[in-house]
């Protein structure tokens, strides 16, 4: 009897020791690739370093100043594009959550979001880049669109449905129309939470490696039109790690760098928000 | 008198219509991709027909392509990482949820959540500067110089290859498979644990018998929700796999994916070559939308089994960063999720 009580316990411990040093190793192996990036481009960056042209081929120096712009530049874009979209698609789904178009919206979402985003940059590619002739941040700009689409769609409809039915009713019952109500007090009262859904897929558009490379290529000046390839962070990182010159190679750590910083202060602040929100 | 109150707003008469228009631009969206991607590569599938997806010669110079050393990297190297991640990423949400002490849970879970966000280029920028030299001078010289003799293990090692981008691969996972599993392991109510452990259980079987078995399906879904993260991977992959077009038994041997063979060539391809590109493109959209689809029967299969009066519930889990899972949860522990 006793035996089989050890027995039950040291098994319990032996399992409970396997699953917290798994976690460890999770943990640890995910913490120490953000030490390398912190830890290797707080070497490389500088005031210059984002503001500078890349140097020519060759020379060592320069900076990621054209890199910023053109992402900037392209996520700006893509939100200025998919953010309507995605807010009246989201305002259709709430209107008509079991209409037979709603349905149908939300399964072609889901497929969007488990497409893997290279293939949202062949897509573009053809429709865009082939018919134009030519990469350009125009192309890129899009391709990031399509990426944000679905996440803007998805989070925005979620964020609706949380505020109360009875804010809609009241306001219908008052004589308002449906547009009054969705445009003066649905939205309004879910300001805050469409806000953390647009930031979430800022993040995840200014991250994006492979879309962008299939439709902006790269460049290595300032960007000077739409029309025209551009660079980008990520593009930059890539092309700069796989390069054999180690001036290179530093520089795309303090890109990661750049990069990381950006798109983790997008997600600690939404994370925040809704910290506090619960909170109340 | 009601005619004039809605014709004083104006916008009311089409705000219905140009919401379903945005509706109705989504689904042209998703719709038109494979068949987008599927007129890009028709040059290619009428001149290698079926013949792509076993052929393992990548010509560029006689214009001659085949597939299947990208499909079989991806394959290997994608279910490698799972294989890896699953354990990993369940004992870690186990850990956060039931055995980790209050304080921890909150931090560590956000951490974990907040990982999820490092884009892909950025793992694979480690994984190419300081995970491949690492593993060159350790682990793989170590492995190719005492297993050498096992197919496994054959050399030589140059850093990047099979083995590096398995690794990455899993570290990138990891992320998604214990975030999803953790929310679904909230759902499971507190009162079945305290109920066990009333009957004298240990944690490990309150886990064993309780949480794992409450959790399954929606782990499951985590697991495979990881799967196609892994094998749409593009980035990180490209950078360190090696890019070598040969199917090798080793694991220390360079290796090439469907999506990597896309990024590392597309930049510079034409002709025929781009056509066989957007079909290793259209073959990698058929694998991933297939994973979805398995997924899918598999939450419909358990959503009969609700209407036979096991009641499971499929729900919809956002993760913070976009991407989504259905998982499924008891009915009644519905109320534990917000």
């Amino acid at each position: 009897m006793l035996k089989r009580k050890t027995y039950r316990k040291w098994n319990s411990r032996i399992a409970e020791a396997i699953c917290t040093v798994f976690s460890f190793i999770a943990v640890l192996a995910l913490v120490i690739i953000v030490y390398y990036v912190f830890q290797r481009g707080f070497q490389v960056i500088s005031w210059s370093f984002f503001t500078s042209l890349p140097a020519p081929v060759g020379q060592t120096g320069g900076g990621i100043g054209n890199a910023i712009v053109g992402s900037l530049v392209m996520v700006s874009l893509g939100t200025l594009c998919s953010v309507p979209i995605g807010m009246a698609a989201a305002i259709y789904l709430y209107e008509n959550p079991y209409s037979r178009l709603a349905l149908v919206t939300r399964f072609a979402n889901k497929v969007l979001t488990g497409i893997p985003t290279l293939i949202i940059g062949l897509y573009i590619y053809i429709l865009i880049v082939l018919r134009i002739g030519s990469y350009s941040a125009l192309a890129g700009s899009i391709s990031l669109a399509v990426v944000m689409l679905p996440i803007i769609t998805l989070s925005a409809e979620e964020m609706l449905r949380l505020v109360p039915e009875s804010w809609r009713d009241a306001s219908l019952a008052l004589g308002a129309t449906r547009r009054q109500t969705i445009m003066r007090v649905v939205l309004p009262a879910s300001a805050g939470g469409l806000t953390v859904g647009v930031m979430l897929a800022v993040a995840t558009a200014a991250g994006q490696t492979a879309p962008v490379l299939l439709t902006a290529l790269s460049s290595r000046f300032w960007l000077a039109s739409l029309g025209q390839p551009s660079a980008s962070l990520p593009v930059l990182i890539y092309t700069y790690a796989v390069s054999p010159f180690t001036d290179w190679q530093n520089q795309a750590w303090g890109a990661a760098l750049s990069l990381i910083i950006f798109i983790f202060i997008l997600n600690i602040s939404a994370q925040v928000f809704i910290a506090l929100r619960q909170r109340r | 008198m009601r005619e004039k109150i809605v014709t004083k707003d104006p916008g009311e008469g089409i705000f219905p219509h140009v919401t379903a228009m945005a509706a109705i631009l989504i689904i042209l969206l998703s719709g038109s991709i494979f068949f987008v991607v599927l007129s890009g590569a028709m040059p290619a599938l009428k001149k290698f027909k079926l013949s792509f997806i076993f052929s393992t010669i990548w010509d560029p110079v006689l214009d001659i392509y085949g597939a299947a050393p990208a499909i079989y990297g991806t394959a290997v190297s994608s279910f490698l990482a799972l294989l890896i991640a699953a354990p990993l990423g369940v004992g870690t949400a186990i850990f956060l949820t039931e055995l980790a002490p209050g304080w921890l849970r909150k931090p560590v879970s956000y951490m974990v959540e907040l990982l999820a966000a490092v884009p892909s280029v950025v793992f694979g920028l480690w994984g190419l500067l300081v995970l491949a030299p690492w593993l060159r001078k350790g682990v793989g010289l170590f492995l190719d110089e005492k297993f050498g003799f096992i197919p496994l293990f054959r050399g030589p090692f140059l850093g990047v290859g099979m083995l590096t981008g398995t690794l990455v691969l899993t570290i990138m996972i990891l992320p998604t498979v214990t975030a999803i599993s953790r929310e679904v392991m909230l759902t499971v109510p507190l009162d079945q644990r305290e109920g066990m452990f009333a009957l004298g259980a240990t944690r490990w079987e309150v886990i064993r018998k309780v949480i794992l078995p409450g959790s399954k399906v929606g782990i499951v879904g985590a697991l495979l929700l990881g799967l196609g993260r892994a094998m749409g991977e593009a980035m990180a992959v490209t950078m360190v796999i090696g890019n070598t077009f040969i199917i090798s038994p080793s694991l220390l041997s360079p290796a090439q994916t469907l999506s990597s063979l896309i990024v590392s060539e597309f930049p510079e391809a034409y002709g025929m070559q781009l056509s066989a590109l957007m079909l290793l493109g259209l073959i990698l959209f058929a694998i991933t939308l297939a994973i979805n689809i398995i997924a899918l029967i598999m939450v419909n299969r358990s959503a009969a089994r609700l209407k036979a009066g096991k009641e499971l519930v499929p729900v919809q889990i956002s993760m913070p960063y976009g991407e989504g899972a259905l998982v499924l949860v008891k009915k009644k522990n519905l109320s534990k999720m917000e």
